[in-house]
């Protein structure tokens, strides 16, 4: 910009978290003095990326330059010691010590040898004055709301001399005057000769507050723009990716029958639920699914799609609504009920609740429904080996021994051990969260036509996936998700990255058909 | 090698006998340090235990009581939870077998008094078991707490009713039971004339035998290993943790008070207050060694009652200290040697994938 060298500059990062390219070629550079925003869906390496910048984990290839010097694979502590530091989505702070008491920690005032508080909370008063953090130095962080312990996280920061502040989505836990609040403390540290690059996926953020803007997808740096030159549809359109006409066409061809008319498989109606850290991570929801028909749920990630699920699943317990399961409410009921009454369940994550991953391919291949595979509590060995090797000629899964762990099988045959579970089983609705995610190629081109086969045999799917393109393919309904909300829902002929986009990133919103 | 092969000898065997080398190496550097020739007392320590038929009876009576701690052991841990109180549960069982086997009037057939002071053993045990079972399913306490600190209190309480109720004066133990002893085996088989070992052994065996059917053959079991491993998955599986937590630390709580009978019906034909010794908390390192299943508890069972006997054989040439300082090692190395193993075997193997 003015031919100094930049504030950072990282070239051509790769970074791998075993068989996951978190980073790929990813290159970045900020001016000093200025808001950078970093922009991506969730998965798009945008953490990582900061994590090597702090050097909290160490790239796999690449350069790290700050202020000109390289000072690649560096520490945490030599990334504070040279003024950078990182506030984190989730803060790091000692509840039961006081504001002051937290801002020095580690680096404690001292006098005669013991801690001398009214420095330190002295210390922390001038500090906040000089940055316009409000915060009471003498309280209890156990006694802050979100925000007031946010600007602590920042004060620790400032306090060791940060020249460069990295905020990984900092506005997440924020209500709108305090994410108003922060802007004006961020310009103001700007114009006090700091450099801020804030991470986030809210496009409105970017135009609020950003100079420049780098847009992430898949590990790499696809965009680099300077804000005012750009737009939201610009961001947006970065942001899920433009080569898109290939999987409308090859989805072209499913629509023909929008599923049975007047028929209702599973209805949802005005569904609450609480998530792990939001009072209501899925607000207010209502909507049905014929037989027959896919549903897709297209929103970028954590927008409440898995607390969605995980309630009609009934893994996650329901504040208010009501679900029902062709013509039976099924709000109150248990899993294994559920799945009596035709639910069948694809999770999210096939590592954490799809598999057992010490169990047996055959044991796995039984898992929720164990009942049936059991007489008078004894475990039918020769049903359940049977089921096993049958499973395993019509799924293709390898290797073939029903006797290995399902941890001794690639990521793309795990998941088809989850699929081959959940479409062998009686079922009139599935739910198919992520069926793709980690999957090979050939393993995705299979799972697409084992979902399209139940939807032809006239079963109602419930997709959801943080691939648009995956959901475009599929799906004869789109719904969109934002904030807990279904903010728009397209017919499959009106739907397209290009319309979606912005709906996903809340920079629009729409009528729910 | 295909990977069952090489799961089995990660995970099962190769742990405990690596474990077995470590300690062998250590046992010989303190046995020198004591001016000692190793060879000389590992021999003793052999020929005090399962050279001589009395001491191999002597190792079978221990063993039958470690057999049962670690049996409870492994099942909580099949489930995901720590047992640490089997100490206490295994002195209820004692305890409870005792009182029935006060109760009953002299003479009552063995054929209907010792199943009863069998049952009293497993239901006391298990009702002792069955509380932090409870309380981590309804409130969430942690079992690990909950059973340390209900050792204190069983202990204190079992300590309270035969020194103020039911002992006989000068002694910490109960009048002889009247009816349900188990006969010894130098009853049938001459050659144990003088050791401890009984027929409580055979009980033990069975009960083994169940609980190996049990976790892998039942779809209780299915359900109990599948909580232990990954409760997530479980849950998506409609399995209720709750519901498992109890079943799994009563039926803990009640191997651990079947372990009680070797002593109280086997053995003295009385309840003893402290009998249990600590074999309660060396039924975690069985269970350990023998990697949660069952016929492996069996084999480590018998492993540390020779450790612990053969401690009483070389005594005259070393302290017999030294075994449990063997014990300790052992518990060390295969709670390392794990991961350990593995790192080693992988490495060998991808050299020889690399070698021409």
């Amino acid at each position: 910009m003015n031919g100094a060298a930049p504030a950072i500059r990282l070239t051509a990062i790769d970074k791998y978290f075993g068989a996951v390219h978190a980073n790929r070629s990813a290159s970045l550079v900020v001016q000093e003095r200025e808001i950078h925003a970093l922009v991506g869906e969730n998965g798009a390496g945008k953490s990582t990326l900061m994590k090597i910048l702090s050097g909290m984990t160490p790239a796999d290839g690449g350069t790290v330059e700050v202020g000109g010097r390289e000072v690649t694979g560096w520490t945490t502590a030599e990334a504070i010691a040279a003024g950078v530091g990182m506030v984190h989505q989730h803060f790091m702070l000692v509840p039961t010590l006081t504001v002051a008491e937290n801002v020095v920690l580690g680096r404690e005032p001292v006098s005669a040898g013991t801690f001398d508080r009214a420095r330190a909370e002295r210390d922390v008063e001038r500090l906040c004055e000089q940055s316009g953090l409000a915060v009471p130095a003498g309280r209890l962080v156990a006694d802050l709301s979100v925000g007031e312990a946010q600007r602590v996280e920042i004060l620790k920061l400032l306090y060791r001399g940060a020249r460069v502040l990295l905020l990984d989505e900092p506005t997440a836990v924020l209500s709108p005057p305090e994410v108003a609040e922060l802007w004006k403390v961020l310009r103001r540290l700007r114009d006090g000769g700091a450099t801020i690059v804030l991470i986030t996926h809210k496009l409105d953020e970017v135009m609020a507050v950003s100079e420049h803007v780098t847009v992430m997808r898949m590990g790499e740096t696809v965009a680099n723009m300077a804000t005012s030159d750009t737009s939201p549809e610009k961001i947006a359109k970065a942001m899920v990716g433009r080569d898109v006409d290939l999987a409308v066409r090859q989805g072209g061809g499913a629509a023909k029958l929008a599923g049975t008319p007047g028929a209702v498989a599973l209805d949802v109606r005005h569904l609450v639920v609480r998530g792990a850290r939001i009072e209501k991570a899925v607000d207010d929801v209502s909507f049905s699914i014929a037989p027959g028909e896919i549903l897709g749920i297209a929103g970028v990630e954590g927008n409440g799609q898995t607390e969605l699920l995980e309630a009609i699943a009934g893994i996650r317990g329901v504040t208010s609504g009501t679900i029902t399961l062709g013509g039976a409410d099924i709000t109150h009921r248990g899993v294994h009920n559920r799945g009596e009454a035709g639910l069948s369940h694809i999770p999210e994550d096939r590592h954490r609740r799809g598999l057992i991953l010490d169990y047996t391919l055959a044991e796995n291949l039984i898992l929720g429904q164990q009942h049936h595979y059991t007489n008078n509590g004894i475990l039918d060995r020769h049903a359940i080996i049977d089921h096993a090797r049958r499973r395993i000629v019509e799924y293709d899964i390898r290797p073939t021994d029903p006797s290995l762990p399902a941890r001794a099988l690639s990521g793309g045959n795990q998941q088809k051990i989850v699929i081959a579970r959940e479409l062998s089983r009686a079922f009139t609705v599935l739910l198919a969260a992520q069926p793709t995610r980690g999957v090979d190629v050939g393993a995705i081109e299979f799972i697409h036509a084992e979902l399209r086969k139940a939807r032809e045999e006239g079963k109602a799917v419930l997709l959801v996936s943080a691939e648009l393109k995956e959901v475009l393919t599929l799906s004869d309904r789109i719904a969109v998700m934002y904030g807990g909300r279904f903010v728009a829902m397209f017919p499959r002929s009106d739907a397209s990255e290009e319309v979606i986009g912005p709906f996903m990133t809340g920079a629009a919103r729409g009528q729910v058909a | 090698m295909n990977t069952r092969t090489r799961v089995l000898l990660e995970e099962s065997v190769l742990p405990p006998l690596v474990a077995l080398v470590v300690a062998l190496v250590a046992g010989d550097l303190l046995i020198m340090a004591y001016g000692q020739a190793p060879g000389v007392v590992w021999r003793a320590l052999l020929e005090g235990t399962w050279g001589n038929s009395y001491g191999f009876g002597q190792v079978l009576y221990k063993a039958t009581t470690l057999a049962c701690t670690g049996l409870a052991v492994a099942v909580g841990l099949r489930a995901g939870l720590f047992n640490i109180g089997a100490e206490g549960q295994l002195a209820a069982g004692g305890f409870g077998a005792g009182l029935v086997g006060l109760m009953l009037p002299a003479g009552t057939p063995a054929l209907i008094a010792v199943p009863l002071c069998v049952l009293a053993a497993l239901a006391a045990g298990g009702a002792v078991g069955s509380v932090p079972g409870i309380l981590r399913a309804r409130f969430g306490a942690h079992e690990v707490i909950v059973t340390i600190m209900l050792n204190f209190i069983v202990l204190a309480l079992l300590n309270y009713f035969v020194s103020a109720k039911l002992h006989v004066p000068e002694t910490l133990h109960t009048p002889e039971i009247h009816a349900g002893a188990v006969a010894r085996l130098s009853g049938t088989f001459d050659a144990f004339h003088g050791s401890a070992a009984n027929w409580t052994i055979v009980i033990v065996l069975l009960a083994a035998a169940f609980v190996w059917g049990f976790l892998f053959r039942t779809r209780a079991g299915y359900e109990l290993r599948a909580v232990g491993l990954q409760s997530d998955a479980a849950e998506y599986a409609g399995i209720r943790a709750g519901r498992v937590w109890f079943s799994a630390m009563a039926m803990s709580g009640a191997l651990a008070g079947l372990g009680g009978i070797n002593f109280v019906l086997g053995y003295k034909n009385y309840y003893e207050d402290g009998f249990t010794g600590g074999a309660g908390f060396l039924g975690i390192a069985v269970a350990l060694i023998g990697r949660n299943n069952p016929v492996g508890v069996l084999l480590a069972a018998l492993f540390f009652a020779t450790l612990s006997q053969g401690g009483l054989a070389i005594n005259a040439m070393v302290p017999k200290q030294m075994v449990e300082v063997l014990q300790g090692i052992v518990i060390l190395a295969v709670a390392t040697a794990v991961p350990e193993v593995r790192r080693l075997l992988r490495s060998a193997m991808s050299r020889r994938k690399a070698a021409p």
